[in-house]
């Protein structure tokens, strides 16, 4: 029953995912390219963690880890150089 | 209570992915980027949410060992959704701002700030009220 949900809910973020590239291919606004991408990294996140429940392993963990971080940074460091000109003044 | 157990999770794992597909449906469908904003929050809570407590439940009770790691990525996502958010909102109005009347901008009204005279911040300087007490300063 596991195996069965983990292919549906693997399904629906790749169907997710392509519709973040929809997004994030046709904008119109560089803001619109940034919530796109921040998307994706979310998405990215629960692909790996629904991955590590089928490989029954944690090992993967680390880098959904990484991801939750580094892409929050990425958002950032993107809005504030839209905002500023510069990401660190 | 394995198969108790197993269905929940199999219940949770489907709805996050529900919720993910819910979002980024949102996020490719709504007409504005105030009204994108909305879809995306609700796939990082409740969609990577419910993946994640999916697995902590998923873990212990098939005998492997439980780790921290799920916490960890619920407490980033959590504290980083709103701040992303924000600062995406900012951005957005800040490019409205600079890119004066386009079609883009006419045609989704943000809403009325919330008083007369007040405009919503990117990194303007709010209007001091009495200029002439500032010039005796």
């Amino acid at each position: 029953m596991i195996d069965l949900a983990l292919m549906i809910a693997l399904a629906c973020i790749a169907l997710a995912v392509l519709l973040n590239l929809y997004r994030l291919l046709r904008g119109p606004t560089a803001s619109d390219r940034i919530l796109a991408l921040d998307t994706m990294v979310i998405n990215a996140i629960a692909l790996i963690i629904l991955f590590g429940i089928m490989e029954k392993t944690t090992v993967y963990f680390e880098a959904a880890l990484l991801l939750a971080m580094v892409g929050f940074v990425g958002t950032v460091a993107y809005a504030k150089f839209l905002l500023r000109g510069d990401i660190v003044e | 209570m394995t198969a108790i157990l197993d269905f929940i999770i199999a219940a949770l794992i489907i709805l996050g992915g529900a919720f993910a597909l819910i979002g980024s449906w949102g996020l490719a469908r709504l007409p504005s980027l105030m009204s994108r904003l909305h879809g995306p929050t609700k796939a990082t809570t409740l969609g990577v949410g419910s993946c994640l407590i999916a697995s902590m439940i998923y873990f212990p009770t098939h005998g492997l060992s439980w780790s921290a790691h799920e916490l960890l990525i619920t407490l980033f996502l959590f504290i980083t959704a709103p701040i992303a958010a924000n600062m995406i909102a900012k951005a957005y109005i800040h490019g409205r701002h600079v890119s004066g009347g386009r079609a883009e901008v006419n045609e989704n009204p943000l809403p009325p700030p919330p008083h007369s005279g007040a405009e919503w911040a990117t990194f303007g300087v709010p209007p001091s009220p009495k200029p002439d007490e500032r010039a005796q300063d």
